[in-house]
Order: structure tokens, then C-alpha cells, then sequence
């Protein structure tokens, strides 16, 4: 409480508020019905995500099994190294997100503010490190398309050197779209989680999430999670599973 | 047994000064409202002018197929005519029709809560459904679509010039609306009961909407992502369904159909809810095998997930999988027997009375019945290579779409108009109404079973000479059927300030919903009611109004 004078002019009414706080939206009848409702309610919004992955998911399945070598190959180009490092970012903001959660839960504004800009920050540097990732499949030659090239594309087997049949190696083009398209998509939802987070920092700047009502940044870190949890399960299905070919 | 009940005396009955249609004034009150008995009017209003929008494009087909020559319509303007009414009737009718208008309406009064979950993504659905219907709009006025309601790849990515992207478009944020009204619904049914309200206690058109809800927010994204990637495969070429690339049309039927045939169960199950409740009313008798249809109603979700594949019997599917896919298809009929079983089991030795929304039951029962039925010819593998892409399967789809979802949306808005608007429609006119629907379904679509299984194929203009009497059959069928329409169109508009005043509870019916005023107050409830009795319980009921003065206002 700021001021003492204040706390108990109206401190007759401060039961009142407590069953009754301002943020208590009139068609619920108690506050943790409210957090309850939201909080279901982004778990099911995450399950239609799952189910919204999944065609694409299913796609990369089927052509995965139909045209290996090719998946081999355009797995192969594919730079480790910033693949890796992105997985590192990406759980890094995973925490400073729950650290974020954290904060709004022992109502630290401080906290808050550091983890939400912390997260920002690190959804950032994912989205910059994969458009260093993208151009570099320009640069290669490797988007989808008319100027698409297949020199790079060799046989998935011990002898490094032999390039892959002509019609096999074109069949790189679907690897390479589904690569674009589903990074592309989980890329689409972090543009879409740093805008809410930069909101969500705005809004914590001015003080929200310090009275016990944190739903809203709850909430927030289960769509981030979920986000993340989509490129735990991209990266290996684009970057490693292929890396060590049986044949 | 069935209790009796009289019915309160109209003459009595007097509108309550504050309700939720006159507690703001304008526009604004109404665009922006968070309330969901006004988005449900939202939703009537904007679903019924697409309702005629489509039935225009129905009646310009019909005219077309009178004569066996192509002499109405150009065959490229056919195409886009059974396209867009395809599209529309989907998409911008029959998967919001119930769910976002009675159910929008009814479901929160029915648990017992003041809203549903949440009310802005209740508006922001409508808003999507808005988005989505103006995108469809554009692509008609500028020359439609004309790759089918399916959007059947490699024709829709290579073969045609039509604004099959504008369409997609329209449709995937379409589908964002359904998916959120159906996650509103779940949450509500979950979060939102009153106290006292057991899942068993539910209406059971709670628990057909919670089954029709999970089917939205599991399939609804599929097809969102699906016709994603057919827009892509047609502005960049991607080659996901091209062959010519690689890629595999088969897989764009299969997720598409992964959505389009729960769809068909988004949008009947919501009807069985109308119709569960319409029975018991109007038979003044709990509904039999309560827990039997609640069930049904899961069960018809569940198993909607897996019988997709039987769109495909004749795409070149194995035959290994056919047979899988035959054999569940049939085990969906067992669910919704049970249902058409227990509803004629509540009426049997009920007292039954014949106002319009019972007239319209009685009609889903018997067109649902034939329209199930045909739909097992269907799902038997060596049936379905003669039938499939005839009129057979368009006849079959009508019979469990308008004859089934058609009757009991109209069933549903009949029942529910009093709670809505305070004022009854009039009834006899609307009893001719639902006959007249009846008569003129069918005498459209039985025709067709019978000139489908002789062979003429679905989605021509042009038909052997043979085939025209039961075509002329059909289209004079389709001008009563429009008329059948028409009227609720005109009476239940005229019904708003001429209507006799409901009262409370017109129907002596049991629901929350009928035990405050109407129309209801914009918070529903003055206090959260808590529920001490069973659903369908007519002798409370009858208890309660022996002790209870009724006030209204």
C-alpha cells in the first residue's frame, strides 16, 4: 500500500475487493474460476496449433519415406552449426520466460521487465540467426523455383562424391519447401509472440501483473513453450535425423 | 411417463421493461457487444441473407437441370453456380447455423452462466465469419470459383483461371470463426456450470454441441493449413500436390477430408441437440436413454475422425484400407440409431403436441433416417464405385444436410423465437411452413436418389433425355421447397412487433434457459441459479409452478 491514509478510508471496502477485485470479469463468479477458464482455454487454443502443424508435419512424413535420398541430401546442406545454436536461443528464451512468469507470480515489476526484455531479445536473435540461414539458401540456389540448382545435392552414402539422379535430386524442392514452409510458420508465430511480448512489456512498464492477476503472462508463456516445443521437434526432423545416413 | 402440463395462459403475459435488446440503443451497442445473445443475433441475421444467397444459386441450377440441354447457363457459369453454392451453404450456413445462433444464444443460459468464457473472442468470431464471407463475396462479384466446394487439387492449382485464392481465403478465415466459437463452447461447458449442474444434469444439446465443438477445434486447422498450402502450390508452385514435381494430390484428399467429414458431423450434431430437446418438450417426457444419446453424441465424434477415407474408395486408395475405412464408416451408423431410437422411444406414450418445432422434428427424424441409411449403401465398398459422383450421393448429402440440419435449424429457431424475442411467430402459418418444407424436400431430392442410381452424374449441365422427368420433378419440388422458406422469412419479421407476447415459458419446457424472463435480461441470471434436479425433470416443473408466482420485468 502506498499511502496508510488512503488503505483505511477505504478500508471497509477492502474485504469487498478482495472477492471482488477490479480485474474480476462480471460473468465469472470467482477469481480463480477466471484463471481457470484462460488458462483451459490457451490449452485447447494450442491443441487446434498442434492439429494446424500437424498437415505439414503429415507431408514431411509421406515425402520424407517417398523421396529419402533427396530428404537426405537437402538435410545434409542444411548449416548445423546455426541450427544449433538457434535450438540454444530458443530454450535460453523458453527460460527467461518462465523466469518471467516467475516474477509476475512473487509480483517483481524488476523481474518481469528484465525477463520480458530478455525474451524479446532472444526471439530476436532466433529470427536473425534463421534469415542469415535463408539467405544462405539463396545464396545457394536452394529456394524452391524456377532457379533452383541441384549441383550441391550428393548421394546419401559412403562415397560422398556421387550426385544424386537428375528426377531425385528435383525432389530436393519439396524438402526444401517444407523446410521453408514450416520454419517459415514457426517463424510466423514468433514474429506473432514478440509483438505480444513487446505489448506485454509496454503493459508491465506501467505497473499491470503486479496484483496477484497474472493469467495474461501465464498464458502468454504457454503459447511461448508451445512455440518452442514446434522447433524441438523441427530441428531434428529437418537438421539431424539424416545426418548419419545407415546406408 | 409424460406429465401433464397446461400451458400458461398468453393473455397474462406481459414484455419485460429491461432486456437485453433494449439495455443500449445503436449500432455501436450492437457491433461492439460482448453479449452473447446479441452476437447470436448477429449471427441470425448475417446466416440467414447467405441462406438466400445460396438458395439463389440452388434455384438457378434447378432451373437449368429442367430441360436435358445446356440452354439456361454456359457451362463454365454451372461450374462456378454449384461451387459457390456449395461453399456458401458450408461454410457461411450450415457449420455456424446452430452452434453460433441458438447455441450462441441458449448454451451459457443453459449451464447456468452469465456469459460464455469469452465473450470478445465471441465477438472477434463473428468478426471472422465477417472477414471470411467478404472475401467469398468479392470472389463471386468478380466472376467466382469454380473448382467445386472442394477445391479438388491438381484442378484448383493448374487448371483453372477462377479466384479459387480469393475463395481459399475466404474459407480458412472462416474457419477460424468456427474454431473459436467451438472453443468457446467447450471452455463454457467445462469453467462456466452453475452450481450444481453435473454433466448429467446437462440439456443434451449441451452435450451434441460439446461433441460438435471438439470436432471444430481438432479439424477446423487441418483444413486451414490445407488450403494454405493449395493457395502457395497456386501463386509459387511449391509442388506439395503437383505429380509433376513429386508431390501426391492423394495427400490433399486426405487432409482435406480429414476436416470435410467431421465437418458433416460439425454440422448435424448440433441439430441432434435441437432435436433432443424439441422432443422431450413437446412430448412432456424426460428424453429416454438419457446417458445413451449423451454418449451417441461423443461416439459420433470420435468415430467422425476416422472414416475419411471413404470420400476416396474410388481415388486409387488401397484396397486394405477401403475395407478398414467401410467397415468404421458403418460403425458411425450405430450412434446415430441409437439416437433416432431413443428420440422415438421418448415418444412413445408421451403427450404429444404438434406445434411447428415438433412439425420440423418429426421431419429430421424421417429425412435423417433415409439420409443415414443411404449414407451405409454408400460406405459398402462395391455400392459406392456404382453411386459415388452421381446424383445418388447428392441426394444422400441434401437428405442429411436440409432434410436433417435444415429441419432442425428451423426447428431449433422456432422453439428458441419466443426466448429471443418475447413474441410468439404465428402458428399456423408456421405449421404450413414446416409442411410445406416437408412436401417440397421431398419432392426435390427423392427424385434424385432414384435418376443417380440410374447413372447421371453429378455437377453437368447436360443430361440424357431419359433422366428429365424426374429432373422436372426435382426443380418443381425446389419451387415449393423455396416457398417453404420464404415464409418463415416473412411471418417471423412481422412476428417481432405483431407476435403475441410469450411470457417466460411458453412451452412449459424444463431448461434454465425457459425459467427466466423473456427476453432475457443482458446478465441472464440475477443471482447464479443452482440447479437441484435432473434434466428433463417435468415434475418439477409442475411442482414448481403450483408454488411459485411467476414475475416478469
Amino acid at each position: 500500500m502506498d499511502s496508510h491514509a488512503i488503505a483505511t478510508e477505504h478500508g471497509e471496502h477492502e474485504l469487498h475487493d478482495e472477492e471482488h477485485p477490479a480485474y474480476l470479469r462480471h460473468h465469472f463468479v470467482t477469481v480463480d474460476q477466471q484463471r481457470e477458464t484462460a488458462s483451459f482455454g490457451m490449452w485447447l487454443f494450442l491443441l487446434t496449433e498442434i492439429m494446424f502443424f500437424g498437415g505439414l508435419f503429415m507431408a514431411y512424413l509421406l515425402y520424407r519415406n517417398w523421396y529419402y535420398d533427396a530428404f537426405v541430401a537437402g538435410s545434409n546442406t542444411l548449416g548445423i552449426a546455426l541450427g544449433t545454436t538457434n535450438t540454444a536461443v530458443l530454450i535460453l528464451s523458453s527460460f527467461t520466460m518462465a523466469m518471467g512468469v516467475y516474477s509476475a507470480e512473487i509480483r517483481s515489476r524488476k523481474g518481469l521487465l528484465t525477463s520480458l526484455s530478455c525474451t524479446i531479445l532472444l526471439g530476436l536473435v532466433f529470427l536473425g540467426i534463421k534469415s542469415v540461414e535463408y539467405h544462405e539458401k539463396y545464396v545457394e540456389h536452394h529456394i524452391p523455383g524456377a532457379s533452383f540448382s541441384v549441383e550441391d545435392f550428393v548421394h546419401p552414402s559412403d562415397k560422398r562424391d556421387v550426385p544424386l539422379a537428375p528426377d531425385m535430386a528435383q525432389h530436393a524442392q519439396l524438402f526444401f519447401f517444407l523446410y521453408f514452409a514450416m520454419t517459415g510458420m514457426h517463424a510466423l508465430h514468433m514474429i506473432i509472440g514478440i509483438s505480444i511480448l513487446f505489448v506485454l512489456l509496454y503493459q508491465a512498464y506501467h505497473g499491470a501483473y503486479m496484483n496477484g492477476h497474472t493469467s495474461t503472462i501465464d498464458n502468454f508463456g504457454l503459447y511461448w513453450h508451445f512455440v518452442d516445443i514446434v522447433w524441438i521437434f523441427l530441428f531434428p526432423l529437418l537438421y539431424l535425423i539424416s545426418r548419419h545416413p545407415l546406408k | 411417463m409424460s406429465t401433464i402440463v397446461t400451458l400458461p395462459d398468453q393473455q397474462d403475459a406481459r414484455l419485460p421493461k429491461l432486456s437485453y435488446l433494449n439495455s443500449e440503443y445503436g449500432l455501436k451497442s450492437w457491433l461492439l457487444t460482448g453479449d452473447h445473445k446479441r452476437i447470436a443475433m448477429l449471427y441470425l441475421i448475417s446466416i440467414t441473407f447467405f441462406f438466400f444467397v445460396g438458395g439463389a444459386f440452388a434455384g438457378l441450377i434447378r432451373l437449368e437441370l429442367l430441360t436435358p440441354l445446356p440452354d439456361l447457363v454456359a457451362s463454365d457459369t454451372y461450374n462456378k453456380l454449384f461451387t459457390m453454392h456449395g461453399v456458401i451453404m458450408i461454410f457461411l450456413f450450415l457449420v455456424p447455423s446452430v452452434p453460433a445462433t441458438v447455441g450462441n444464444f441458449v448454451i451459457p443460459i443453459m449451464v447456468g452462466a452469465k456469459d460464455l468464457a469469452f465473450p470478445k473472442i465471441n465477438l472477434l468470431s463473428w468478426y471472422l465469419y465477417v472477414a471470411g464471407a467478404c472475401f467469398l463475396v468479392f470472389a463471386l462479384l468478380n466472376g467466382g470459383v469454380d473448382t467445386g466446394w472442394t477445391f479438388t487439387t491438381p484442378l484448383s492449382t493448374h487448371y483453372l483461371n477462377t479466384h479459387v485464392i480469393t475463395a481459399a481465403m475466404g474459407v480458412f478465415i472462416a474457419g477460424f470463426s468456427s474454431i473459436f466459437t467451438g472453443l468457446n463452447f467447450i471452455v463454457t461447458i467445462h469453467r462456466m456450470r452453475c452450481p450444481g449442474m453435473t454433466w448429467f444434469r446437462l440439456p443434451l444439446f449441451c452435450w451434441s454441441h460439446y461433441a460438435a465443438s471438439i470436432l471444430m477445434v481438432l479439424g477446423t486447422p487441418v483444413l486451414a493449413i490445407t488450403l494454405v498450402l493449395v493457395m502457395l502450390e497456386r501463386t509459387i508452385g511449391i509442388g506439395v500436390f503437383d505429380p509433376t514435381k513429386g508431390g501426391d494430390p492423394l495427400l490433399f484428399q486426405h487432409l482435406f477430408w480429414f476436416y470435410s467429414h467431421p465437418a458433416v458431423y460439425i454440422m448435424i450434431l448440433p441439430g441432434m441437440g435441437v432435436i433432443s430437446e424439441v422432443i422431450s418438450t413437446f412430448s412432456r417426457k424426460r428424453v429416454f436413454g438419457y446417458t445413451a444419446v449423451a454418449f451417441s453424441s461423443v461416439a459420433i465424434a470420435v468415430f467422425g475422425f476416422f472414416v475419411w477415407a471413404h470420400h476416396m474408395f474410388i481415388m486409387g486408395v488401397s484396397n486394405y484400407s477401403a475395407l478398414v475405412f467401410s467397415l468404421l464408416t458403418m460403425l458411425v451408423a450405430v450412434p446415430s440409431a441409437i439416437k433416432i431410437f431413443n428420440w422415438a422411444a421418448t415418444l412413445y406414450k408421451g403427450s404429444i403436441t404438434f406445434e411447428t418445432p415438433m412439425l420440423y422434428a418429426f421431419g429430421f427424424m424421417g429425412l435423417f433416417t433415409i439420409g443415414g441409411l443411404t449414407g451405409v449403401f454408400l460406405g459398402s465398398l462395391g455400392m459406392d464405385i456404382h453411386l459415388t459422383e452421381t446424383y445418388f450421393i447428392v441426394a444422400h448429402f441434401h437428405f442429411v444436410m436440409v432434410g436433417g440440419m435444415l429441419m432442425a435449424y428451423l426447428s431449433g429457431v422456432h422453439f428458441w423465437w419466443p426466448k429471443m424475442t418475447g413474441r410468439m411467430y404465428p402458428e399456423s402459418m408456421s405449421q404450413l411452413a414446416a409442411v410445406t418444407t416437408f412436401i417440397g424436400f421431398i419432392l426435390t431430392f427423392f427424385p434424385q436418389f432414384i435418376v443417380g442410381y440410374l447413372g447421371m452424374p453429378r455437377r453437368y449441365h447436360a443430361y440424357p433425355p431419359e433422366f428429365q422427368v424426374l429432373n422436372v420433378l426435382s426443380t418443381a419440388g425446389a419451387s415449393v421447397l423455396g416457398i417453404g422458406y420464404l415464409l418463415p422469412m416473412l411471418y417471423m419479421p412481422w412476428s417481432l412487433k405483431y407476435g403475441k407476447i410469450a411470457g417466460s415459458n411458453p412451452w412449459q419446457a424444463t431448461g434454465l434457459e425457459w425459467q427466466i424472463q423473456s427476453p432475457p435480461l443482458t446478465e441472464n441470471f440475477v443471482d447464479i441459479p443452482i440447479m437441484d434436479h435432473e434434466a428433463y425433470d417435468y415434475d418439477w416443473l409442475a411442482h414448481k409452478t403450483e408454488h411459485e408466482v411467476t414475475t416478469v420485468g
